[in-house]
């Protein structure tokens, strides 16, 4: 394929991005009712929601500040669930790595699920694009989700104060959480760490502030590591 | 909630301090440095381990007026997470955990 031109990719990553900005919308939404109804006001909720922008790391700091959990353990576990980004932060580095600082700051800022995804697939299929179509097609896949992720923030938190409270919202957020997991689920692995984390949780709940949250995580997060380097022995040896 | 407000504002800034750092982490070192395969293998795990164990106790806490786990809540929880699993859309389990909660919610009033 020949290479692109950066206007060009950054259609080509709008286009893209269209379908997955539809998700942040009910997210958003659910944060910012959530949000008021915990008690923030709207300044410190749309503040968190702009520093912050990830939904579940932002729901889970919600759900423990309503469990008046201790601060460091809120920072704590919601910062937990923002560590995969780590991960699509290394696998984006040689892409956009020859990109100046300022670049990559905002790269950095705009790195979500949905970006990741969809620059790593489109700089596989195009090794021989330009660092500057690279960095186009990335920023073109964030702009249709960043204004959604703010409005539907916004919108939340407006509407939150007109909900009353018999509604039953105190669940959604649970259930936003599930409709994660259940497509994150795709390997026996994740399958081994979900259910690690789960036992763990419910074995050490009379544990104090909140740190059978911290140790379900540290657990699931070994089995599942554990269960794929096993997997890839077994491969390996099958082959 | 019982924060105060410098202690909420204290949260809000170390989030989102925190989140930018694991973000930058590796954009901001230049070059293509390779993690060690070990610590990718955990990071991978982080997220399907933290958020059902936050989850899992929501869904068996028992109702103020039962004192028993809400069998609703835990036939939505189910609906949610199958229809997840199954068509990997986040959008679908959604919907499905929703149209569980409230119908059933509504038939058993």
């Amino acid at each position: 394929m020949s290479p692109s031109r950066p206007r060009t990719a950054f259609w080509r990553g709008f286009r893209a991005a269209l379908p997955f900005s539809l998700m942040v919308v009910p997210f958003g939404t659910i944060f910012g009712v959530i949000a008021i109804e915990a008690g923030l006001d709207l300044l410190e909720a749309m503040s968190m929601t702009v520093l912050v922008i990830a939904g579940a790391s932002q729901l889970t700091a919600l759900q423990l500040m309503m469990d008046d959990a201790p601060l460091w353990v809120v920072v704590l576990s919601a910062l937990a669930v923002n560590l995969r980004m780590a991960m699509y932060s290394a696998a984006l580095a040689p892409h956009l790595g020859p990109a100046p600082f300022w670049t990559r700051a905002c790269a950095a800022y705009l790195l979500f699920d949905q970006t990741y995804a969809l620059s790593v697939v489109d700089y596989e299929d195009r090794p021989a694009d330009s660092t500057a179509a690279k960095v186009a097609f990335y920023f073109g896949s964030a702009t249709p989700i960043l204004p959604l992720w703010l409005i539907s923030s916004y919108a939340g938190a407006v509407l939150g104060t007109a909900i009353p409270e018999e509604f039953g919202l105190e669940f959604a957020v649970p259930i936003m959480f599930l409709a994660i997991i259940g497509p994150a689920l795709r390997t026996p692995a994740h399958i081994a760490a979900a259910f690690a984390a789960i036992a763990t949780a419910l074995a050490l709940s009379f544990l104090p502030w909140n740190l059978w949250l911290i140790a379900a995580g540290l657990v699931g997060m070994m089995v599942g590591a554990e269960v794929e380097r096993r997997t890839e022995l077994w491969k390996a040896r099958q082959a | 909630m019982s924060y105060n407000g410098f202690e909420l504002w204290l949260i809000i800034g170390l989030l989102g301090l925190g989140t930018f750092l694991v973000r930058f982490s590796f954009l901001g070192l230049i070059g293509d440095r390779d993690l060690p395969p070990w610590l990718l293998r955990h990071l991978r795990y982080t997220a399907v381990a933290i958020l059902p164990a936050m989850v899992m106790p929501l869904v068996l806490a028992p109702d103020a007026a039962t004192n028993a786990p809400d069998p609703v809540k835990i036939a939505a929880a189910t609906a949610t997470l199958a229809a997840g699993y199954i068509t990997r859309n986040v959008l679908w389990a959604m919907l499905a955990g929703v149209v569980t909660l409230y119908g059933l919610g509504f038939l058993i009033g």
